[in-house]
């Protein structure tokens, strides 16, 4: 049952909080490790004994459905006792704070806490608090360094390499995670990387993290290998940030008239939950082109991979 | 509770600094009957009344005590945040010999009997001078008037919705024009709440970079410009409570040559701090209006230094652990400065920034003229709230000696240079630093 993983990688550190600060070397380490966990994942022994006697906490005070299910994957088949909390039933509902929830989970030592929140640095603000080792699975509009992880597994498996690739990463940058931390991972691997939104989805000073800026998908698309959307929530699509969804759709949605604008073998990347219609047209999600189902696969394998970089820097691993 | 008798005192050998003279001395002090009698060269022991207690103040500076124009204390309503009691032992130990509390209680200071319960507290419990500020809005609502000439008689010495702005301009446009009758003061702090929307610190690269949203500095300047602009069509004494940026200063500059009765504080955070100060997610550098740029600390700096911004003071926000451990964009904003703010002014004038004679001006004599304050100075007859600085001693802030009811100081485990070592209010000694 246990076949020796090949790869030695460890992340010599004990949180994963963020893709800011890790090296290329480091992000090259992790994705390799995933690739041993994709074909692991890909039997139909899946098990492996890793995090046997390790105990892993997913504290979810935002509702989420793939990333939650995909790290609870990861640490079972990683053999580690997975626990799932979330924010409608936990103590935060009855006015417990973020901190007397780390300290309250801290005392029953866990070795592994998975935390997603609805606001930016509430993990570091945990993570300072506890003994154990913590993974950002999302905190607010700050990172989300698993998600970049895995689209970079999966763009290095499509594409072969990150380096010297156009990603255009198109919709809600001002609210999301998911482009910061994929800005960083692809500039710390080398591509290029440009944003594509309305100026209202364009946070201030953006141009100085590294991308170019678009504000229209012709432009924005041309010469792109990866064509990343991202979620647009629909409380913004009131009038609020953009008029409506026909009109967001009909200029910055995705569908076979716009994807034509980038490269003749680009591939279409989007985090989910999915708006179709809204942000990407189903004709899209679904075609050739697409990596959508792919990227939830490698989510799994990019998680193993985390908590086992990060577990066997563990004390007495 | 007092730490002395009112035995007359002769701070002797001192550097004196009076800002209300530009007044720079080497000499003596003299203090009895809670006033000062004399500042000059050569009083020595021989000089004064039998029982006098001289102090040798070689190498130490004596100056009038500061007078805090903002700063935010708990009672009533709050008074697990800070009293009056602890806010006064928290100012006397920075060297504020009068603080100038803020209607934002609860209830809030809009009627004259919770004016006249706030002072008769302060008498009752507090070491230093307290005077406070009333509504400028019935319940800070932002709607109606208070009772302006009835709370200026029972005692208020400005009015004022405290951190919240009125955001009807017809609303300020009338209380304006009916505060000039009294001669009273309006403070306004001005940002405009719908371009603040959600945004937590000021809106730049630094805050996209933390996944932070943005305040842009436009929030402030249009609503002083607006402001502005009302004052040129009611008349009225006016003062921006709190500017942190240098579109805000030209705004200001414009409004000051065009001749309008205007006034400006800016706080000791943003003349001391910059936005990178918030570094991972810090919140105690949390304020309102957030910390800025370098670039306009450094706008501030000047413009105190050439008095087109009027007062410093100290913004002082007790705020708990309830309300400060959080993640930041659920952190309420505010810091305590009351203790801190002119040992962070002396990092100014250590760095070159500012000279000691500008930064008491707006500690002390400004506030003391635009509120119509006795202090301020060192004139013979002022009563004698006066503190002993010296302006080297080395020291670190250990929250643990803070005064302060909450240790939320942007200057946690900071390194000082210099700080009050005595300070004196109607002539008793209520702080000494040992």
């Amino acid at each position: 049952m246990n076949i020796a993983p090949p790869s030695s990688f460890v992340l010599n550190r004990r949180h994963l909080l963020g893709i800011e600060g890790l090296s290329a070397a480091e992000i090259s380490g992790l994705l390799d490790l995933a690739e041993e966990f994709v074909e692991l994942n890909r039997q139909i022994e899946k098990k492996r004994a890793s995090l046997r006697g390790r105990t892993q906490i997913n504290l979810f005070f935002e509702v989420s459905t793939r990333t939650q299910a995909s790290f609870e994957l990861a640490g079972k088949r990683l053999g580690a006792d997975v626990m799932n909390m979330s924010a409608s039933s936990s103590s935060m509902r009855k006015g417990e704070t973020l901190i007397d929830t780390a300290i309250t989970l801290n005392a029953m030592h866990p070795d592994l806490i998975v935390v997603r929140h609805h606001a930016s640095g509430a993990v570091e603000l945990l993570a300072n608090k506890v003994d154990c080792s913590v993974v950002n699975a999302g905190d607010g509009a700050h990172e989300h360094p698993t998600q970049a992880l895995l689209d970079g597994l999966t763009i290095r498996r499509n594409k072969g390499r990150i380096e010297g690739l156009l990603v255009a990463i198109c919709g809600d940058i001002t609210h999301s995670r998911v482009a910061r931390s994929n800005i960083m991972l692809l500039n710390a691997m080398g591509a290029r990387v440009r944003v594509v939104a309305p100026s209202t989805l364009l946070p201030t000073g953006i141009e100085r993290m590294g991308v170019e800026v678009a504000r229209d998908m012709r432009e924005g698309l041309a010469d792109a290998d990866i064509v990343m959307m991202l979620r647009l929530q629909k409380e913004r699509m009131n009038g609020s940030y953009v008029p409506s969804m026909s009109e967001y759709f009909h200029f910055f949605g995705l569908d076979a008239k716009k994807l034509a604008y980038a490269k003749r073998d680009a591939m279409v990347m989007h985090p989910g939950p999915m708006n179709r219609g809204v942000e990407i047209d189903s004709a899209v999600a679904d075609g050739v082109q697409s990596l959508i189902r792919e990227q939830v696969e490698m989510g799994v394998a990019v998680r193993m991979a985390v908590l086992e970089a990060l577990s066997r820097n563990l004390p007495n691993a | 509770m007092m730490l002395s008798d009112r035995r007359p005192i002769l701070l002797a050998n001192a550097r004196i600094i009076d800002p209300s003279r530009d007044f720079d001395i080497h000499g003596d002090l003299l203090i009895a009957d809670g006033q000062i009698r004399e500042a000059k060269r050569g009083i020595g022991a021989a000089g004064v009344p039998e029982g006098t207690e001289v102090i040798d103040c070689r190498g130490k500076i004596v100056a009038p005590g500061l007078i805090d124009m903002r700063a935010f204390i708990g009672e009533p309503g709050a008074g697990h945040r800070e009293t009056l009691a602890t806010a006064s032992e928290a100012a006397a130990a920075g060297g504020v010999t009068t603080i100038i509390c803020q209607p934002d209680t609860s209830p809030a200071i809009d009627d004259p009997a919770t004016v006249d319960f706030v002072l008769r507290r302060a008498r009752d419990t507090a070491i230093v001078h307290v005077h406070p500020m009333a509504a400028l809005t019935k319940g800070l609502a932002g709607e109606e008037m208070t009772e302006i000439g009835l709370l200026k008689a029972a005692g208020a010495v400005a009015f004022t919705d405290g951190a919240k702005s009125v955001t009807n301009a017809q609303v300020l446009r009338r209380a304006l024009s009916y505060a000039a009758d009294f001669d009273a003061l309006i403070v306004h702090h001005t940002e405009d709440p719908y371009l603040i929307g959600d945004g937590v610190m000021n809106e730049s690269e630094f805050a996209t970079r933390l996944g932070l949203l943005g305040i842009p500095k436009a929030a402030e300047t249009i609503m002083l410009e607006r402001d502005l602009r009302l004052v040129s069509l009611s008349g009225g004494r006016y003062h921006a409570a709190s500017i942190t940026c240098a579109e805000s200063l030209d705004v200001l500059r414009r409004a000051k040559d065009a001749g309008l009765n205007v006034s400006a504080s800016a706080s000791i955070n943003h003349i001391t701090l910059n936005e990178n100060d918030v570094g991972p997610y810090r919140t105690f550098l949390k304020v309102s209006p957030p910390l800025r740029a370098e670039d306009d600390r450094k706008f501030l700096v000047d413009a105190v230094k050439n008095r087109l911004i009027d007062v410093v003071m100290s913004d002082h926000n007790p705020q708990d652990v309830e309300t400060k451990r959080l993640p930041f964009a659920e952190a309420a904003a505010g810091a305590i400065g009351l203790e801190t703010m002119l040992s962070a002014g002396l990092r100014l004038v250590h760095n070159g920034e500012i000279d000691l004679m500008a930064l008491l001006r707006a500690a002390s004599t400004r506030p003391a003229e635009l509120l119509g304050l006795p202090g301020g100075t060192l004139k013979n007859g002022a009563p004698a709230d006066v503190i002993v600085v010296d302006a080297d001693v080395p020291w670190m802030l250990d929250p643990a000696d803070l005064k302060s009811k909450c240790k939320n100081t942007p200057f946690d485990e900071a390194r000082m240079q210099g700080r009050v070592v005595r300070t004196i209010v109607t002539g008793r000694t209520v702080y000494e630093y040992l």
